[in-house]
């Protein structure tokens, strides 16, 4: 236990270290516009729009190629984002693309899993570990849930599950139209 | 001694509601059946637990450490048995359910060995941060900050103030005001071993005036010592960390900074009693002063309540209605909040337990279009401006709201206590504070994403272009005629290579 522990660990950290040196080491000098609205869309890097990540559907919209309403997982408020960034009006998510869904998360069953490697090879932000005939675990603060691990897997060990709401994640609502009152009274008004 | 006292702007006179729970004298609650204790009680990392369903546990025993620095352990309040570690409701305006360890009580209540320090004036600062530390001690008067990150003033940092906050401004509690009152020797000597720690130069015990009796306690329990205790004027929220500061020294904490900035260290009441108990006996912080009241509650009280104990054991001690429960609070009236329901447990932080009928709180009203009257900017104790973030935040503008320095916002709930057009301002202030984090997550995550997608895809170039030269090397090898050993080379590798040569030639002569 102690020692898948550390080793994760020390994965991780090491994953920190190559992560913080390819953003400096590999820094993409692309087209600024692209980069701007690169910096919008959210990363899920699902292909929901039709392209390869958000990168190239980023540079698509740069180039006048593609729409900016083909991204799902951004919603109403990504469109409406780059719609401001391009000074056009926004428009609805385009329903050919998909849908709004929940936020969720991919789950390997590990006892069913054959470690066949074939979900690795899909995951676009390298978020599962394992290696040949070995048991494969996704690390679920990395996981963008973009679904693309769940179709090759041979055995249908992967499942999408809504991301369990915790306190460190929630957040007040909206006030209502008409709020509980103050708990003291002699409040003004 | 007279000091000179200086004024916050802003604040509100409330109607204090005290003296129903603050008439008797503090007792023990009976020792609960379970006892429920969330491994996240504090401020910062939660605790990790170290304990496993069907453990037996000591009174006193660490069930749950630190992990990470800001954090802190969490100690059996009585002895008996662990019979859950999983999600359970908490005490959190969010009504969801965190880590839990839950312990089924044996009634012997028998500690585990406790370990003495012996005189602190001898123990250095650290040793004695890392003793307060692993007591799990946390700031007792509010946000639950663990208090052994307080005692540091930090390299080159000189403390000059050291503030003991017994100002208790918020209606209807009273269990710092019970506590100052029957031990207030106890709060007298947490308070110098905390002194001790951080080499304050001065020490002033702050108090509302409209407690004299604890006040006369204090003064009496610091008689000879060069501790000055002090009567403020009583105003809400004079007992805000930056309020008193400024009352009591007429300096400012900047916006984003901290007492120590300005050589100023606040600690509570509870928190010395606590340090003292930990220092002196080698206790945890296993139990807490607690005030339970309310109009619901028939008999309003302080009780010295474990922590872990569930908030129902409180109301059927004290005496309750559940037919006519308006409204159950963690916390007092203005910066409490709602509990989902009596099932939850009270924590380290939890200083008052507010059973309201109907009758007791403010009826409903009808919420009206601000008129701009400037009434919240009046009463702000912050000097925000209460209306331009309430337009912000309702429109949702968290940029702008975050201009007018919404996190300097207190959320001690002045703006909307005089408010007339009853908006819940600090409702939208909470909600535009949460989202903003929520997003600023949101951002962190998807940043890393890119990352990681970028790397990945450099990676696969990499390998695509490592394997291309593999192979046209591969290639060239097989072509190349194997060149004359330089000398240099070892001779086990040439006859090697030579052998491999002789199989290449033989497997051709033979197509
Ligand atoms: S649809 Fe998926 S891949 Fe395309 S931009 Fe949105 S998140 Fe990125
Ligand atoms: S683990 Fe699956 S769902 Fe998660 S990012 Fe990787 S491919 Fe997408
Ligand atoms: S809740 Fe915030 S804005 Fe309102 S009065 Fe208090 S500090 Fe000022
Ligand atoms: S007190 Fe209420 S009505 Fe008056 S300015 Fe502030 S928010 Fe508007």
């Amino acid at each position: 236990m102690f020692v898948a522990i550390i080793a994760l660990g020390a994965l991780a950290a090491a994953f920190g270290l190559i992560l913080g040196y390819a953003a400096i080491r590999f820094k993409v000098e692309g087209d600024p516009l692209a980069e701007k609205i690169n910096a919008i869309l959210p990363q899920t890097q699902c292909g929901q729009c039709g392209y390869p990540g958000c990168r190239p559907y980023a540079e698509a919209i740069a180039r006048g190629e593609a729409d900016i309403n083909q991204c799902p997982p951004g919603g109403e408020a990504g469109v409406v984002k780059l719609a401001d960034l391009l000074g056009r009006d926004p428009k609805p998510l385009s329903a050919e693309h998909g849908q709004v869904k929940p936020k969720m998360v991919a789950v390997i069953d590990e006892s069913i899993c054959i470690g066949c490697t074939l979900c690795i090879q899909a995951c676009p932000v390298d978020a599962i570990l394992g290696a040949a005939k070995q048991m494969h675990t996704i690390i679920a603060k990395e996981c963008t849930g973009c679904e693309l691990c769940v179709a090759p897997c041979p055995v249908n060990c992967i499942e999408m599950v809504p991301l369990k709401p915790d306190i460190a994640h929630w957040t007040w609502t909206f006030p209502d139209e008409q709020p509980q009152p103050p708990a003291l009274k002699g409040a003004q008004g | 001694m007279i000091r000179r006292l200086w004024k916050f702007n802003g604040g509100v006179h409330l109607p204090a509601h005290k003296e129903e729970s603050a008439s008797h004298p503090v007792r023990r609650a009976p020792l609960p059946k379970r006892l429920i204790l969330p491994l996240h009680q504090h401020i910062g990392e939660s605790a990790e637990a170290v304990v496993k369903a069907g453990d037996r546990v000591l009174k006193g025993q660490m069930i749950a450490h630190a992990k990470g620095f800001v954090s802190a352990p969490v100690h059996a309040p009585s002895s008996g048995v662990v019979v859950e570690t999983g999600d359970l409701p908490v005490p959190h305006p969010s009504g969801l359910s965190a880590p839990c360890i839950v312990i089924e009580t044996d009634g012997a209540d028998q500690w585990t060995q406790l370990q003495t320090h012996g005189d602190y004036t001898r123990l250095d600062p650290s040793a004695l941060r890392n003793i307060i530390r692993e007591a799990g001690i946390v700031g007792l008067g509010g946000a639950g900050f663990p208090s052994f990150i307080k005692l540091n003033p930090g390299p080159g940092k000189a403390v000059n103030t050291l503030i003991l906050n017994g100002v208790e401004c918020e209606p209807y509690i009273t269990c710092d005001d019970m506590l100052m009152r029957e031990r207030a020797p106890d709060i007298i000597a947490g308070l110098r071993i905390i002194r001790h720690a951080l080499r304050a130069r001065e020490c002033i015990v702050a108090i509302e005036d409209n407690k004299p009796g604890a006040y006369a306690a204090m003064c009496a329990a610091a008689a000879g010592t060069d501790i000055h205790v002090v009567q403020v004027p009583t105003i809400y929220p004079a007992g805000g960390e930056k309020q008193l500061i400024k009352v009591l020294t007429g300096m400012e904490v900047p916006g984003n900074g901290l007492p120590i900035h300005i050589g100023v260290v606040c600690h509570n009441v509870g928190t010395a009693a606590a340090v003292y108990r930990a220092v002196e006996y080698g206790e945890p912080l296993i139990s807490r002063y607690m005030t339970i009241t309310g109009g619901n509650i028939a008999q309003p009280r302080n009780l010295e309540v474990l922590i872990g104990t569930p908030v129902k054991d409180l109301l059927d001690e004290c005496g309750w209605n559940p037919a006519t429960l308006d409204r159950l609070l963690m916390g007092g009236p203005m910066m409490g909040f709602a509990l989902p329901g009596d099932d939850v447990p009270v924590i380290k932080t939890t200083n008052c337990i507010l059973a309201m009928t109907a009758a007791d709180s403010q009826p409903q009203r009808p919420v009206m279009p601000c008129i701009r009257c400037g009434a919240c900017a009046d009463a702000c104790p912050v000097n925000l401006l209460p209306q331009q973030l309430y337009w912000h935040a309702h429109a949702k503008d968290l940029d702008k709201v975050q201009e007018y320095n919404l996190f300097d916002c207190i959320e001690c709930g002045c703006c909307s206590y005089v408010c007339p057009s009853n908006i819940p301002l600090v409702h939208y202030y909470r909600y535009a504070k949460t989202e903003i984090w929520a997003k600023e997550r949101e951002k962190q995550k998807a940043e890393a994403a890119r990352l990681r997608y970028e790397f990945r895809l450099q990676r696969i170039e990499r390998e695509k272009t490592e394997r291309a030269a593999k192979h046209t090397q591969k290639k060239e090898e097989l072509t190349a005629a194997p060149v004359d050993p330089s000398g240099t080379k070892k001779a086990a590798i040439v006859a090697a290579m030579e052998r491999a040569q002789a199989k290449r030639e033989e497997v051709k002569s033979e197509e």
